[in-house]
């Protein structure tokens, strides 16, 4: 689960310090799948940075509470651009998070494998990253994040550099690997359709500094068909709200 | 150009620059005290190494190149990581750097003969100087250019302690910096040795000088001929160790 309690945060600059969050409560209990939608600067990065620990914030507190003690990784996250690192092969890739000594040598392999069959990558732990195309580069990033089996998945547009079709079957993975762990995942995204298509919840967040709007469920059943009609009326919904009023 | 077509040109190449250094003693237009002829060469080697002079002088230069380059490197590189990872080091350093750096290496003979005399010591101080500066800039440079996201991925991965970080990202991300600067260092620890051996010290260099002041030109180039092939060997071997440790680059 985790518990944003008045959550404030701002950036000091020249002169006055720049505010990103004021005031911002959310609650995403354990297994949902909460997104996060929200014009661009309106400190949605920023929110999950303070949720992995990254970015401390100025007023307010933060709950993280795991399932399981055991876990030196609760929190993980995936970034926008996969961030791989150039000099391990995929398998290293995959495991990078595994090398907090918590995990055998023979154990760390299968996970590996676990985790990369699991993004339909099996076969590829050998080739270096600049081998692989984007799409490809951003699933190896997923099963590094699901290789340590965190308990939360914190995902910054994480197919937002994708072409329509890679993104497409992207989403749909996601969909089939979040009904098959029951992780917590909180996701970022500019894409309205995207947030609505996969998520229990959308959260609009709108300006500055960022508040949150609005907090819609989604109830549509899984797995969902693209364009429902149910789904149509909730993006309508969100997009009212983050419209942005006319210029007078 | 194909592979075969450069390697014929490049023996041309080789061969012109041999003969007109061949015919400018043997027309006259230098003596050959001055400009010993490529031709008068291998008879001077045989005699020097046949001495036994030859390969003492070798070992005892390779032996102050490599602790000389290996000192001189490993605190450079060091100090210039640990430098590019702390603003506060480099801050508290600047000014010390500032005043050290433009110190040729030459200016340091003085010293390096106070500190340890006439001695391999001495030379190796002078070598190692002339590459500290060459891999500290490296590293520093390397360490400062590593992607900042690369270092927040680490922070997200959980290894947040500085040494983590330096493990799993900063060094290997830096590597390509480190390695072409230790290459330079490579080659120039070379003209160190020369530099360094000037006062003294046995080895090449000072074989070169004692041949110089005889007026024995052939041995100079002997010696000359002798650090080319030196370096060329090492520069080779790093070489392939730099790309067997890039390999992953495309």
């Amino acid at each position: 689960m985790i518990k944003l309690d008045r959550v404030g945060l701002s950036f000091p600059g020249d002169g006055a310090p720049t505010e990103v969050l004021k005031d911002f409560s959310l609650t995403v209990p354990a297994g949902r799948f909460v997104a996060i939608v929200g014009p661009s600067g309106v400190g949605k990065s920023t929110l999950l940075r303070v949720v992995a620990g990254l970015l401390s914030p100025n007023e307010g507190t933060v709950t993280i509470n795991a399932d399981r003690q055991d876990n030196p990784l609760p929190v993980v996250m995936v970034f926008q651009d996969a961030r791989l690192l150039p000099w391990r092969k995929i398998e290293g890739n995959v495991g990078f998070g595994l090398e907090h000594g918590q995990v055998s040598a023979a154990a760390r392999r299968e996970r590996i494998h676990a985790a990369l069959e699991l993004v339909g990558l099996e076969g590829y732990g050998h080739r270096y990253p600049h081998e692989l195309s984007g799409g490809q580069r951003q699933r190896v990033a997923l099963a590094r994040a699901l290789a340590v089996d965190p308990d939360i998945l914190l995902m910054d547009e994480p197919f937002a550099g994708l072409d329509a079709i890679t993104r497409e079957s992207l989403q749909d993975e996601l969909s089939r690997i979040h009904a098959a762990t029951g992780k917590t995942v909180l996701f970022v995204t500019h894409s309205i359709d995207e947030a609505v298509y996969l998520a229990d919840e959308v959260v609009a967040i709108a300006g500055k500094p960022g508040r949150l709007a609005a907090a819609i469920p989604v109830a549509a059943p899984r797995p969902r068909t693209r364009g429902a009609p149910e789904s149509a009326g909730i993006a309508a919904q969100l997009r009212e709200q983050l419209a942005e009023p006319p210029a007078a | 150009m194909t592979r075969g077509r450069a390697t014929v040109l490049a023996a041309l190449g080789l061969t012109v620059f041999l003969a007109i250094w061949e015919l400018m003693p043997a027309l006259g237009v230098v003596p050959a005290q001055i400009l010993p002829p490529p031709s008068a060469l291998p008879r001077a080697f045989e005699r020097e190494f046949s001495s036994g002079i030859w390969f003492a002088s070798v070992l005892l230069s390779l032996r102050n190149y490599l602790a000389g380059l290996v000192i001189g490197c490993a605190l450079g590189v060091g100090l210039g990581v640990a430098t590019g990872m702390s603003v506060s080091f480099e801050a508290a350093l600047s000014w010390v750097v500032r005043v050290l750096r433009p110190i040729p290496g030459l200016a340091w003979v003085p010293f390096a003969i106070l500190w340890f005399g006439i001695d391999p010591a001495a030379a190796i101080f002078i070598i190692g100087v002339g590459v500290f500066w060459i891999s500290y800039f490296a590293a520093l440079g390397a360490v400062r250019a590593v992607d900042r996201d690369l270092i927040e991925l680490a922070d997200a991965f959980g290894f947040r302690r500085a040494d983590q970080k330096l493990v799993k990202v900063i060094l290997p991300a830096a590597a390509p910096g480190i390695l072409a600067g230790l290459r330079t260092a490579v080659g120039q620890a070379w003209m160190a040795v020369v530099a360094s051996e000037i006062f003294g010290v046995p080895g090449l260099g000072q074989r070169m000088m004692q041949a110089s002041n005889l007026l024995a030109s052939d041995i100079v180039v002997i010696y000359m001929a002798t650090m080319a092939a030196c370096y060329g060997i090492i520069d080779t071997g790093f070489v392939a160790l730099q790309s067997r440790l890039l390999r992953w680059k495309r």
